[in-house]
């Protein structure tokens, strides 16, 4: 190799391995830590004879929120409250007995369902069990 | 008094050399002929931008970036502190006024096929600070920690997250985690008032230096005639200055009718209120979202409307390079058309997001 060409090969990848070496942590840096997310089994979401038939509430379950629905039979329900299609938290719709995105009209129903609108895929449900006055909500298995 | 002026002007001239700044101004000429009104949108653009700077640096004095805080504090700017209404609602304003103002400046660009050869940077340059100015709306409007704004992180940065292969990744990165929490607002503050502006500026520098240097565009079905010029300085920058004031003007009316909202502050456990919306500019994606079925075919139709508008986007920052009959100097009626179909799309699926709420 000629020693002017070895020369400026040597210079441009020293160059070169310098930038890298300042930019790796400057990456690094701006790439968020990963954090370990707790991830919630099972949470109380309320308490026996707060919510009147055909009428709902959001409750927190870990990080996301979650939507415990008492129907008009008084048959208590619970999903989760984040839409599937882009994570807006959904509400229930009293006069339709479906849960509502307003986002971009995503309707599910009370199976969990996508009833009309875009959501790709159905709403998770959550199990309840009534211990005492307490409605504990959990994933099922 | 006149005396001390020509001595101040003479010193300062002898270091910075002003009168060769002003020669070249004054020899600088610009075209001038029917289609001359659509060259003023850039300089306006600049101008706006100006004042967002001006605003923004002013907002910071008591902007606070925490979700306990960030509400608050716009409260108390707008309630409590002289003037920060104005501020405020000039900054808001403006940065929905200067979207606008730039998409007319890319389509009349577009529609004058200003955007031939040699001038494809100056294109791309500007299709770059678009979605700059529309990333600066989209941060920026996090930053109140609104019911609103909250919602609308989340829906915009869940479109990033559809993206095949890099989504999940982009998404983390964007919101600092897994969902809009505190690190998502620290680091929208950062893109907002440190990075985004860093690029912006870079941007806009390049992006004028060529104006500067390749001279004001002709439309093809002009470039063979004689054409009137004006002076770059003092006859356009009048007239550039003329626009400014009418806007700014503007601005000032609207701010004092119809100040910006502080909103209600997010609750990240509240059901998303209903009829909410992107900021206008958002508006014809998120309606088309609305429309595009569950699944087409086996593709889930929000991943594949998302990356039509990634490759649309693609194509129409490509223009210069596939619009070949204008490269040549030939009128392109085909690229026209396409223009046309495209603006009458963002215009329909806009005025739909605001008139069939429910569609």
């Amino acid at each position: 190799m000629e020693r002017r060409r070895f020369i400026n090969f040597f210079l441009g990848g020293s160059f070169l391995a310098t930038l890298a070496a300042f930019l790796y942590p400057v990456i690094k840096y701006v790439l968020p830590p990963k954090q370990a997310e707790a991830l919630q089994k099972k949470v109380a979401a309320g308490k026996v004879g707060e919510l009147a038939p055909n009428s709902a509430k959001i409750f927190k379950f870990g990080a996301t929120p979650g939507i415990l629905v008492n129907t008009q039979e008084g048959q208590l329900l619970a999903f989760s409250a984040v839409c599937t299609h882009l994570t807006c938290t959904v509400s229930f719709e009293a006069s339709t007995g479906t849960l509502y995105c307003p986002c971009h009209n995503g309707r599910f129903d009370m199976t969990g369902n996508v009833v009309s609108g875009p959501p790709p895929r159905p709403i998770e449900a959550y199990a309840v069990e009534v211990v005492g006055e307490d409605i504990f909500v959990s994933r099922k298995a | 008094m006149k005396a001390l002026g020509r001595n101040l002007f003479a010193y300062l001239d002898e270091r910075f050399k002003l009168q060769g700044l002003f020669a070249f101004a004054e020899h600088k000429k610009v075209p001038e002929h029917e289609y001359s009104f659509w060259y003023y949108f850039g300089g306006i653009a600049l101008f706006l931008s100006g004042i967002q700077v001006a605003t923004g640096i002013m907002l910071l004095l008591y902007y606070t970036p925490s979700i306990d805080a960030a509400h608050e504090s716009i409260q108390f700017i707008m309630s409590q502190v002289k003037f920060g209404w104005l501020i405020r609602s000039v900054h808001s304003w403006t940065a929905n006024i200067l979207i606008g103002i730039l998409f007319v400046h890319m389509f009349s660009t577009f529609f004058l096929k200003a955007y031939r050869k040699p001038r494809e940077l100056t294109w791309i340059t500007g299709f770059f600070l678009l979605v700059l100015f529309m990333a600066f709306g989209f941060s920026g409007y996090l930053l109140p920690w609104n019911e609103l704004s909250f919602f609308a992180t989340r829906v915009g940065t869940d479109i990033a997250g559809a993206l095949p292969l890099v989504g999940t990744w982009l998404k983390g990165v964007i919101l600092g985690g897994t969902t809009v929490s505190q690190a998502t607002l620290s680091r929208f503050f950062w893109f907002h008032v440190a990075l985004l502006p860093l690029a912006a500026f870079t941007l806009i520098a390049i992006h004028v230096l060529l104006v500067q240097i390749l001279g004001m565009s002709v439309p093809i079905k002009l470039k063979d005639k004689k054409l009137k010029e004006i002076s770059f300085f003092p006859d356009f920058i009048y007239k550039d200055a003329l626009g400014w004031t009418l806007i700014l003007v503007l601005i000032g009316v609207i701010c004092v009718f119809l100040p910006w909202e502080v909103g209600k502050k997010a609750d990240p456990f509240a059901a998303t209120p209903l009829g909410i919306k992107p900021e206008w500019y958002f508006t014809f994606m998120f309606t088309t979202l609305k429309l595009v079925p569950s699944h087409v075919l086996f593709v889930e139709g929000e991943v594949l409307a998302i990356l039509a508008f990634l490759v649309g986007g693609i194509f129409w920052m490509l223009a210069p390079f596939l619009d070949r009959k204008a490269a040549r100097g030939e009128r392109s009626p085909a690229a026209t058309w396409i223009g046309i179909i495209l603006l009458l799309y963002i215009v329909v699926m806009t005025v739909l997001t605001y008139t069939v709420p429910k569609l």
